[in-house]
């Protein structure tokens, strides 16, 4: 017992000495909090290589469990990259920090769509890192019609009962029942907000869902444990690397069409080197290496506009135009999405509460 | 207690292990396996072995545990070592509630120990703002940090708040199983009560002091939700790492470092017991 | 000279009263708190709506701990009958998992429970699947027999029932056992096991034998030791090993979350939510923590004082 503890002492403090000793840390850091998969590690090595800040990357589930860690103190990020509902929450609650876009002249890549758009009307907090669209992916090995609707999630699930794995965010899994019943994915209608769940809850209850997920779909459609999910375009492009059989679809009823965009907490402790960063990011190559890494559409025009060139120099195989279109949505496409505004904290609280009310059911 | 033993009660014990066993098995045969996937073997590979060191936030999140768990350790050791000694001559009308309140972080449900400790943070860092505000307004000699955030000091301080019960209830038995007459005899024969502490005291109660303290870092390595709730962003253990992939995908590195893990200390134990079979049946023999 | 030892003890009482003790009052000040900082009661107004969390909660950690008992004690007497060596053996064998994360030995968990999972492919490459169609099959068509022939009285409804009892009409390709509570149940099960059988282990293994001895001489059974003997004098094991149990269970939020695949809310789960989560509301979770704290502490009051009284019986 005795010579076990010396023995088991002694180890972990050799290792951990090593291991400390390993990774030395500079003077100047930035915090940054992004999602699973959402950048190309190689960037990170760049960026530290060519300005000498270390950078921390730490990951978020959700926009909600983000701004939960750091509402409540427990994170010191400088950079997050939450998406357009979540930016215009965060603004109305004093959260972030306006940007000295002195420090960012790449700022000026950024397409003119992707600037001034509703949840930062100004464009003083946030510069765009990605964008992409929220659709439902299927594994055609498995499920063999053609999905064009959101009924499938929902009155017409029975087919694929057991099958189906929901997404584990109440704006999305709500926003998905409301564009199937024809509203707004912004109505503040509690009324067409209680029909939306009662949707998700009559699907639910007839046990079609196999559960509620978010980034472990990842394994669960390459695996074909899961047949049938709504997630993101971005990620379904990694599925697809991973399973040819997979297919993503904007449903006919319409979609979310979203911004990721990069913000600087207001009581950030390293805002300059957080610019450096968000500039670096911003760079055509930045856009396109990450690109072809994490697979969302970079806002940066030059980059979208040379990614299928690109791809066929590093690949050595010309891009797939069906994965062109479902990474960089066409106008037809996108005009019948519809962007996620910041809800009032009413309508806000009662989407918390019908989501904990469906896990309770 | 010892009676024979029938090969129905071996084969429960068997079926038993294979049950504790099977998914470290599984996760131990995948360490090796050459594709992402999770339940398809696709060819044998210590890619992911290699892999494992270029990995900054494994490396940094195992040294950040081993770290934490040792100095957590040493410090739950040493405080429980000396507040079992206090307890044991105090009073039992203070001993009993005293006691009572040290097993609150046993009984309680982690999720509410990380719970409250976090709260606990929170809430001071929003009471100290203004007192370093002050403080540095009032003197130049040193800046104190106005902002303070979660992280390694607060994960520390949570982890020795759970270690110290455990190293406390193994020493509070071997203290009330010596003989009492052993201090007042070093004492007698000139020993002042420190002395009689450190020659006398603290070799009576040694196998308890150890075996807290290897419970006390045994419970550190495999804490996760107290972690998850008082680590805050900036430091991350093992299992928050873990946590954090098994919302996406765990990377069969994390497999290949666990099993590093575990065939390490699987080793040392193995070790130990055959030393102390051997030193057992050493003193069998002397004594027959 | 014996109360200035004592103090000894002082530095670890201030720490308590600032590390265990605080954090608990905080805990109820939060309860009663409104996101204004007044004091409210609105936290504890909407507990009912999760009467159904609580008790789903409870009935599943209840399960564990039943099943965690029923493995355990066996176990547990078992190996103290043992050689040293074995015992030694086994002990360390069962330490040893806690040394591999808890997530991580449940996320195999998940590898070998899925649809597609290990078992399932072990399932049917063995033909346990096709022996289920079978006997399903020969069931369907037995009752589809019995129904139109010598029991077509029942008005079908025999069949009805057997088919309601074998659930599918259809053949199966895999047994579904992932994201169920079954699974969730064998999670707090395979995870909290050893914390069942130490305890009672480390009573049994130190039960005087001339005890037991007596106990034989005296004309009694096995059966009869045990149930006399044994059983009684462990029963503190056994108290302290459904604590060990049970409490982890009911507020577990990681087991529920990587086998339940979410679609059932434990305690766990909803606190977790409250302050990390979807549901950022540290009110309503001090709340909740408060109400199961107190719940957790008066079921283990009452079971103590029901063993105190068991122990006492035994010793009349």
């Amino acid at each position: 017992m005795k010579k076990t503890l010396a023995f088991l002492l002694t180890l972990s403090m050799v290792l951990t000495l090593s291991l400390t000793g390993c990774s030395k840390k500079s003077g100047r850091v930035v915090n940054v909090c992004g999602w699973g998969e959402n950048i190309d590690p190689d960037l990170i090595t760049a960026f530290e290589k060519e300005t000498g800040i270390t950078v921390n990357y730490a990951t978020a589930e959700s926009n909600e469990t983000m701004y939960a860690l750091i509402k409540q103190g427990g994170a010191d990020y400088d950079v997050i990259v939450p998406s357009d509902y979540m930016i215009a929450q965060m603004i109305a609650e004093d959260m972030l920090a306006e940007l000295n876009f002195g420090n960012i002249p790449n700022f000026s890549l950024i397409d003119n769509q992707y600037k001034n758009l509703p949840y930062d009307p100004e464009n003083k907090y946030s510069v765009p890192y990605t964008w992409g669209t929220l659709g439902i992916i299927y594994n055609s090995a498995i499920v063999e019609e053609e999905i064009d609707s959101w009924s499938v999630l929902f009155t017409d699930s029975g087919r694929y009962a057991g099958s189906i794995g929901m997404i584990g965010n109440p704006r999305d899994a709500i926003g998905a029942a409301l564009l199937y019943l024809g509203y707004s994915v912004n109505t503040t209608d509690e009324a067409e907000i209680e029909e939306a769940y009662q949707l998700l809850s009559d699907a639910k209850s007839s046990g079609a869902y196999q559960g509620f997920f978010m980034d472990q779909l990842y394994d669960k459609m390459e695996s074909g444990e899961t047949a049938i999910c709504t997630y993101y375009a971005g990620d379904f492009l990694s599925m697809y690397m991973n399973n040819s059989d997979l297919r993503f679809v904007v449903p006919k009823e319409g979609s979310n069409w979203f911004v990721d965009a990069m913000c600087v907490l207001k009581d950030a402790e390293h805002k300059e080197e957080a610019e450096a960063w968000i500039n670096f990011l911003c760079k055509t190559e930045s856009s396109l290496a990450n690109m072809d890494f994490i697979w969302y559409a970079s806002p940066n025009a030059e980059a979208l506009e040379q990614y299928p060139a690109y791809y066929e120099e590093q690949n050595g195989e010309p891009l797939d135009p069906m994965l062109y279109k479902v990474m960089a949505a066409p106008a037809d496409v996108l005009s019948r999405c519809e962007p996620y505004n910041a809800l009032p904290s009413e309508t806000q609280a009662l989407y918390s509460d019908l989501w904990v009310q469906l896990g309770i059911e | 207690m010892k009676t024979r033993t029938s090969p129905l009660s071996r084969l429960f014990m068997a079926l038993v292990f294979l049950f504790l066993y099977a998914p470290i098995f599984v996760l131990i045969v995948f360490s090796f396996n050459d594709s992402k996937s999770r339940t398809v073997w696709q060819g044998f590979t210590f890619r992911w072995y290699l892999e494992l060191f270029q990995d900054r936030d494994i490396i940094n999140a195992l040294s950040t545990t081993l770290l934490v768990s040792l100095i957590a350790t040493l410090a739950a050791t040493a405080v429980g070592l000396f507040a079992a000694v206090g307890f044991y001559n105090m009073k039992k009308r203070w001993r009993t509630p005293l006691m009572t309140v040290n097993s609150i972080p046993m009984t309680n449900a982690d999720i509410v120990t990380g719970v409250s400790l976090c709260l606990l943070f929170v809430a001071f860092f929003a009471a100290w703002q203004p007192v370093a505000d002050y403080l540095n307004g009032a003197q130049s000699f040193i800046t104190l940090p106005v902002k303070l955030h979660m992280g390694f000091g607060t994960l520390l301080i949570a982890h020795i708040t759970f270690d110290i019960p455990y190293v406390i209830l193994s020493i509070m038995p071997k203290l009330r199983q010596m003989d009492k007459n052993l201090v007042d005899a070093a004492q007698d024969l000139g020993c002042t009560w420190m002395q009689a502490f450190w020659k006398v005291v603290l070799p009576e109660i040694k196998p308890g002091v150890v075996s807290g303290a290897l419970i006390a870092f045994t419970m550190s390595v495999d804490d996760f939700v107290i972690s998850y709730f008082t680590a805050g962003s900036s430091a991350s253990t093992l299992a928050m790492v873990v946590y954090g992939m098994t919302k996406k995908r765990i990377s069969p590195k994390i497999n290949a470092i666990s099993t590093l893990l575990f065939i390490t200390v699987l080793i040392l134990l193995v070790i130990v017991n055959i030393r102390e079979a051997r030193q057992e049946r050493a003193l069998k023999a002397w004594q027959a | 000279m014996r109360n200035r030892r004592s103090l000894f003890a002082l530095p670890y009482v201030v720490w308590m009263a600032l590390f265990v003790v605080a954090p608990i009052v905080l805990v109820v000040v939060y309860a009663f708190s409104s996101a204004d900082g007044g004091f409210t009661l609105e936290n504890f107004a909407h507990m009912g709506d999760y009467a159904v969390v609580f008790s789903r909660s409870f009935y599943l950690a209840l399960i564990a701990t039943l099943l965690c008992l029923l493995i355990g004690y066996p176990l547990a007497y078992v190996l103290a009958r043992e050689t040293a060596g074995v015992q030694r053996v086994a002990m360390m064998l069962i330490m040893l998992p806690m040394w591999m994360n808890f997530l991580l030995r449940t996320y195999s968990w998940m590898s070998i429970l899925e649809d597609k999972g290990l078992l399932n492919r072990l399932f049917a490459a063995v033909g346990i699947i096709d022996l289920g169609n079978l006997i399903n099959g020969g069931l369907n068509s037995l009752c589809a027999a019995l129904n139109s022939g010598p029991l077509a009285w029942l008005n079908g409804e025999l069949g009805t029932q057997l088919a309601l009892f074998a659930k599918r009409s259809t053949d199966m390709t895999f047994f579904h056992m992932i994201n169920t509570p079954g699974a969730v149940v064998l999670g707090m099960v395979y995870n909290y096991l050893p914390f069942m059988v130490l305890p009672i282990y480390s009573v049994i293994v130190k039960l005087d034998n001339s005890l037991l001895e007596a106990a034989r001489d005296l004309g009694a059974d096995t059966l009869r030791v045990f149930r006399k003997v044994v059983f009684p004098l462990s029963l503190s094991g056994v108290l302290s090993g459904i604590t060990m149990v049970f409490v982890p269970s009911v507020s577990t939020f990681a087991i529920s979350q990587l086998l339940g695949g979410k679609n059932q809310l434990l305690l766990g789960d909803l606190i977790e939510t409250q302050f990390t989560g979807m549901a950022y509301n540290p009110y309503l979770g001090s709340a909740i923590s408060l109400v199961m704290m107190v719940v957790v502490i008066v079921c283990m009051a009452v079971m103590n004082r029901f063993g105190e009284g068991e122990e006492q019986a035994v010793m009349l």
